[in-house]
């Protein structure tokens, strides 16, 4: 076991690892935080797409190592207090989430495209998700929801 | 008409305009929830991270299990030494084929896998041996010390060549002597005279396809906890889509009294089919908590997953079809091998369904198939999406294209011609009810601008069409009983909150929100005041599955069926209170309002408490059964049997690039008879989703296996999602739905599946696409860069000459067979 210690959603956390684990394993297995899912392990997939520093990165292959000293933040830090993210709302308005699984992943790239480009296109949309997959929706619904997100925002 | 279920549900969750009409339901009364864009019960939930799936869960004391698995595609298994891993520090456990030594099998009548081989492996990644360990890194240390020593047999890698066989070892042992145990399945059946038919054509059409295997690859992998406790309680967690078959499964091969065991299925990440029968993770966990005392989680790998797979079959397909002068279908004669893998899965019904569900949506008055379903040392194909019936619906397609090109018919209406219509029979005795085909085949013919696109787009640009049918529910569950297929429970709380019961799966297909959307319109309970509790066999009355696409057609009644029993009470405490009839009494908008009368009212809770207090504490229960009618009395005439069917067409555009092979799908319009759509965003998100997937299939994905000359036998091709390539954002064309409401009598207000259906017609609409812009009949799945540019070759003679044929469109490029 290692001590690791993390700037995650704000809080500074002091958690014991395996020299080994990932960024993913230790939200989910060593802080609890599981919103941040694992498709693959290997980076394909991105359903463990957290914001690092304000880029959407793969948190299954990167060692935790790689995170300290950084601001990590993931779907539980999305969230403004009790009020959800503009994306994460107009995730369930437009039907965006089916199954979920990759969810987290995928609005983290959102937030992190939107963070940085307020008033996206489809196709800026589309690019920016291009590392995330999802099996559910055919991703129409899911760029309507980012779309809808970035009016509120007022893009 | 056409819906495109677009326009977000309003924050408030009841956006009446955004559906642009006034709902009705099929007696006329209004509807205030039904069809209309809602909020899902759990979309928040999934958009905070708050969900939890099953390896989301974590419980004091847990350890982690592994399975060894088989690295021969076919062996005898000589011995199991498993005390050099018992004896590793932090293993708490270890099993093998030998400790659970009882077959079982999704379809009773095909026990022939058990949780851990017992004799035999029959794959490579058969399961063999399982540990349970403190950690997940101790676990998988401890698979490298189990000794397994293996008698490697011949192995069958072709299922025509495992067809052939005359002599044994076979891959299972034959049911009776003289038999060949490599095949699961035979079917032959034939309606009206096939051989005149086919004689009497004007045009008779003969063609081989080639449907390649693919897998669901649903985001989550599979994932169970098994947790059985000192008073000989076993619970099981599990992301399945089956809870009530793996609840029978595992007490039944356990030989656990069922009435201790409790399954419970977390929220699911994607399933698609692939988690709808017990796989051997689930049967672990129970046995390594049985045998430790303690909670056992397994978490697939990536690469589980495929080997678990159960996905779409490969299907070599012969098909003859012969039609008149005119376009009108004379007889249809189709040959099927399917390539099985390992088990028999579904087997048996895929094999029936890969026959009986192409009777519709034309008229096929002689109609014969032949479908052998091969075993093979492949891991076992099952029910992906659109079960057994997307593979020859790719075929038939594809062969009306060829009949409408060599009869100069537009493709389009040479399928509206062959129309079979609604309220009638298919030639193999199926009952068809609503049938809204023709309004998806002009929904689609007019929003993708057909006409003056088919066959006067630019060479390399094209257009191609495709119709389809598909079940909504079988009429059978898979064990013979007479018992409901679908049932819920209301429980009503002195707050005026409302909790459902169900024991449906939620798969993300909105299964639970459907449950709420309907209680809300019969009750006139807010949305917001309404609790889905589902996926417990502890608690939930039984629901078969998420399998078939019977969910919302099933559950749906059994709620309407149950919120009207509660309501008739409501009605009759608020109407003696009134001093008026139970009928005047109306239930909407969180209140009850005296007909004719809107001054006088009262909130729902004050009625629920008026009815609480004259019938005692408030529930209901409703359930949902089958018609028996619906169907033939021949043998296998009860499969395909379904209370109704959804009809769907697409129009695909492509583009191909003459050079590399390479097709663009632009768009897929879809146009989907649902029956009614119960919320037009979930309808409209379930056919992109089903679009989606049959893109995927025509132009990318093969679950391919390596041959003895590439070096080993058997071995998954690329079991991971870097290598078996599903569509990114990037590779999706954009997809357009456009909703037809049939109104069905028997759906819930008419409603009918989507989540499967929509599927169907990607592929054939893509292939005959690909055909209208380059001239080449695609056959083969999948239809990626090598095999058309292959194709192109053969076309041109060989010579690759792109540039002469970019000159025009050239005739004699694409030859119909």
């Amino acid at each position: 076991m290692e001590i690791v210690r993390l700037r995650v959603n704000g809080d500074e956390r002091v958690c014991g690892v395996p020299a080994h684990y990932t960024l993913l394993e230790t939200l989910r297995y060593g802080l609890g935080l599981t919103g941040s899912k694992q498709g693959c392990d290997k980076g394909d997939c991105g359903a463990c797409t957290v914001i690092v520093d304000g880029r959407a990165i793969l948190s299954c292959i990167t060692p935790v190592w790689e995170a300290e000293g950084r601001q990590v933040r993931t779907v539980e830090g999305l969230a403004d207090g009790t009020e959800t993210h503009p994306v994460q709302d107009e995730f369930d308005l437009n039907g965006a989430a089916q199954c979920g699984f990759c969810t987290p992943g995928i609005l983290c790239s959102s937030v992190a495209l939107l963070d940085r480009n307020r008033s996206p296109s489809r196709e800026e949309i589309r690019t920016a998700l291009a590392g995330n997959l999802c099996r559910c929706t055919g991703y129409e619904k899911i760029y309507d929801a980012v779309e809808a997100a970035a009016a509120r925002l007022g893009g | 008409m056409g819906r495109n279920g677009r326009g977000a549900a309003a924050a408030d969750g009841s956006a009446r305009e955004a559906a642009g009409r006034a709902e009705r339901d099929g007696r006329g009364a209004p509807l205030n929830t039904i069809g209309r864009p809602m909020r899902k019960v759990d979309g928040l939930a999934k958009a905070t991270g708050r969900a939890r799936y099953t390896d989301d869960i974590r419980l004091p004391g847990m350890l982690h299990g592994k399975i060894l698995r088989s690295p021969h595609p076919h062996a005898r298994i000589v011995a199991v030494d498993t005390s050099r891993a018992e004896a590793l520090e932090g293993v708490h456990a270890v099993v093998t084929g030998r400790d659970m030594p009882t077959a079982y099998g999704i379809i009773p009548w095909t026990p022939d896998e058990y949780p851990l081989c017992v004799d035999k492996v029959r794959y490579i990644g058969d399961g063999v041996a399982a540990v349970a360990a403190v950690d997940e890194d101790t676990a998988i240390a401890a698979l490298d010390l189990i000794d397994v020593t293996y008698e490697e047999l011949p192995a069958y890698l072709d299922p025509h060549e495992a067809i052939a066989a005359e002599a044994g070892p076979y891959i299972h042992e034959p049911r009776k002597p003289g038999w060949n145990g490599n095949v699961t399945k035979v079917v032959k059946l034939a309606f009206g005279d096939v051989d005149a038919g086919l004689e009497e054509a004007d045009v008779v059409v003969e063609s081989d396809y080639f449907f390649e295997g693919t897998t669901h690859t649903p985001i989550e992998p599979h994932c169970a906890i098994g947790l059985a406790e000192g008073n000989g309680k076993l619970t099981v967690w599990s992301a399945t889509q089956v809870p009530h078959y793996l609840h029978r499964e595992l007490a039944r091969v356990l030989d656990v009294d069922p009435a201790k065991v409790r399954v419970i299925q977390p929220p699911v990440g994607g399933a698609f089919g692939g988690k709808s029968e017990p796989f051997d993770l689930e049967f672990c966990v129970a046995k390594l908590s049985m045998t430790t005392g303690r909670p056992v989680k397994i978490l697939y790998t990536r690469e589980e997953v495929f080997y678990a797979h159960r996905g779409r079959h490969p299907f070599h397909m012969k098909y003859r079809t012969g039609a008149t002068r005119e376009g009108m279908l004379t007889a249809v004669d189709a040959e099927i091998v399917l390539d099985g893998g390992a088990y028999a899965s579904f087997g048996l019904v895929t094999t029936y369904y890969s026959g009986q569900l192409l009777t519709a949506p034309y008229r096929m008055p002689a109609y014969r198939f032949h479908s052998t379903r091969a075993y093979t040392n492949k891991p076992a194909c099952g029910p992906k999406r659109g079960h057994g019936s997307v593979q020859p619906r790719f075929a038939i397609e594809v062969q009306l294209d060829r009949i409408a090109e060599r009869l100069e018919i537009d493709p389009i209406e040479l399928r509206r011609r062959n129309f079979i219509g609604a309220h009638t029979r298919t030639v193999n005795d199926l009952r068809v009810t609503s049938n809204g085909f023709l309004e998806c085949l002009e929904e689609v013919e007019r929003a993708s601008g057909w006409k003056r696109k088919h066959r006067r787009l630019p060479y390399g640009r094209g257009v191609g069409v495709a119709g389809s049918t598909y079940i909504t529910g079988t009429n059978y569950p898979i064990y013979p009983n007479e018992m409901p297929q679908s049932g819920v429970q209301l429980q009503v709380d002195r707050s005026g909150r409302v909790a459902v019961f169900s024991g449906a799966s939620e798969i993300g297909q909105g299964v639970d929100s459907m449950v709420a959307y309907v209680v809300a319109e019969e009750l006139g309970v807010p949305l917001e005041h309404i609790r889905v509790l589902a996926g417990d066999t502890d608690f939930t009355p039984v629901d078969l599955g998420a399998y078939s696409s019977r969910v919302t057609f099933m559950l749906g009644n059994a709620c309407i069926e149950a919120s009207r029993k509660l309501k008739a009470k409501v009605r009759k405490a608020v109407a003696e209170a009134w001093e008026a009839k139970p009928r005047e009494v109306l239930l909407a908008g969180g209140l009850a309002v005296r007909a004719g009368d809107t001054g006088t009212s009262m909130p729902l809770r004050e009625a629920f408490n008026l009815a609480e207090a004259k019938f005692g504490t408030l529930g209901a229960t409703g359930s949902y059964n089958t018609p028996k009618d619906v169907h033939g009395s021949y043998r296998g005439a009860t499969i395909g049997a379904s209370p109704a069917y959804s009809f769907t067409a697409h129009v695909a555009e492509v583009e191909v690039d003459p050079e590399t092979g390479f097709v663009t799908v632009e768009k897929i319009w879809i146009a989907h008879d649902c029956g009614r759509a119960l919320n037009p965003v979930l309808v409209a998100g379930q056919m992109e989703g089903s679009a989606y997937m049959g893109f995927a299939e025509a132009l990318m994905e093969e679950q391919i296996f390596k041959s003895a000359d590439q070096g080993r036998a058997g071995l998954h091709n690329a079991p991971s999602l870097l290598d078996y390539r599903i569509p990114t954002s990037l590779d999706t064309p954009a997809l357009e739905s456009l909703i037809v409401e049939s109104i069905d009598p028997e759906g819930p207000y008419g409603a009918k599946e989507a989540g499967e259906g929509p599927l169907h017609p990607s592929i054939p609409a893509i292939a005959n696409a690909i055909y209208d812009a380059v001239g080449v009949r695609m056959d083969s799945l999948p239809f990626s860069p090598p095999r058309v540019w292959r194709a192109l070759q053969a076309a041109a003679g060989g010579r690759w000459a792109p540039t002469s044929a970019r000159a025009g469109r050239v005739a004699a490029v694409g030859v119909a067979k």
